[in-house]
């Protein structure tokens, strides 16, 4: 009850300011500490694959970037039921803060895959189920800010930009499962699957720490980025404020 | 972290650094940007009452 309340109040965005305040330093540091961790095991813990070799050392940054490219969109696609249903007001700035980040990690993902699948499967890029949702996510996330920005009025734009990420959240799933589903190139879930993951731990480990690392990141980066956007706000509406005083008529004496 | 894939592998965490750099300075330089912003037109604006 308590957790529940103390979340509820952070629907008021003074409080979500005020505790992004307070959190962010934490957070920062907590992030800076297990990247280092996870980029030293990475790096310099965790054995060359059997088959693989080296290369499975791009797997840290890759399979924690997908993830977050997902994972931030579903984080957009919640806020935008936020949006929409309950008029959420510190869900759109949610969802506008989440979109540059989740194209972040999902553009790394794609460079990051490539340049795994051309020493491993002799090219860059394949049309494969798994590659072509994961790049329609990423075009997603490019539409989804464009359409936000060309749109002056937030209130529109918010509402507008809920309706398109539901919409495209039907991609969420058929990223997920577009390697049982059809026959790709990309192999397989080996981690998040029915039953034990089909990795030794001494990869395993270096790759769940990097997950960690990069989620914890990502929750700093979003909460900066959603106080950020609460200022830009406020700073709009005084803005309006300040010019509709400007151009009011003078009271009569 | 040497062998025939060693440029893949450098290539794939320079991405990733330059990628992870530019989110966290962008972050920085909005939020800078930003508070300047309030913090001047505040300075500016008419006094309107307290936590307004």
């Amino acid at each position: 009850m308590g957790l529940i309340s103390a979340v509820s109040s952070l629907a008021n965005p003074a409080r979500f300011a005020a505790f992004a305040t307070k959190a962010l330093p934490w957070l920062a540091g907590l992030s800076a500490a297990l990247l280092a961790v996870g980029l030293y095991m990475a790096l310099f813990v965790a054995p060359a694959d059997y088959q693989q070799g080296e290369t499975v050392r791009i797997m840290f940054l890759h399979v924690p970037s997908a993830w977050l490219g997902m994972m931030a969109y579903v984080i957009m696609a919640v806020a935008s039921i936020g949006v929409l249903v309950w008029r959420h007001p510190v869900a759109d700035v949610s969802a506008k803060a989440a979109a540059p980040l989740g194209a972040a990690f999902t553009f790394l993902a794609l460079a990051t895959g490539s340049l795994w699948g051309k020493p491993m499967w002799g090219t860059w890029w394949v049309w494969d189920a798994r590659l072509t949702s994961f790049l329609i996510l990423f075009l997603m996330y490019l539409g989804l800010m464009a359409l936000r920005s060309a749109m002056e009025e937030p209130s529109r734009a918010a509402k507008a930009c809920a309706i398109l990420t539901l919409v495209g959240s039907v991609n969420i799933p058929i990223i997920k499962f577009s390697v049982d589903w059809w026959n790709t190139l990309h192999q397989p879930a080996s981690v998040i699957r029915a039953g034990k993951p089909t990795m030794d731990p001494s990869i395993l480990t270096p790759l769940l720490i990097c997950a960690i690392a990069f989620t914890v990141l990502f929750v700093t980066l979003h909460l900066a980025g959603m106080r950020t956007e609460l200022v830009r706000r406020r700073l709009r509406t005084l803005r309006i404020t300040t010019a509709s005083a400007a151009l009011a008529p003078e009271p009569a004496e | 972290m040497t062998g025939p894939h060693a440029a893949f592998i450098l290539a794939a965490y320079a991405i990733g650094v330059t990628v992870i750099g530019g989110l966290i300075v962008w972050t920085i330089a909005d939020w800078r940007a930003q508070s300047k912003a309030l913090a001047a037109l505040e300075a500016r604006s008419p006094r309107r009452g307290p936590g307004r």
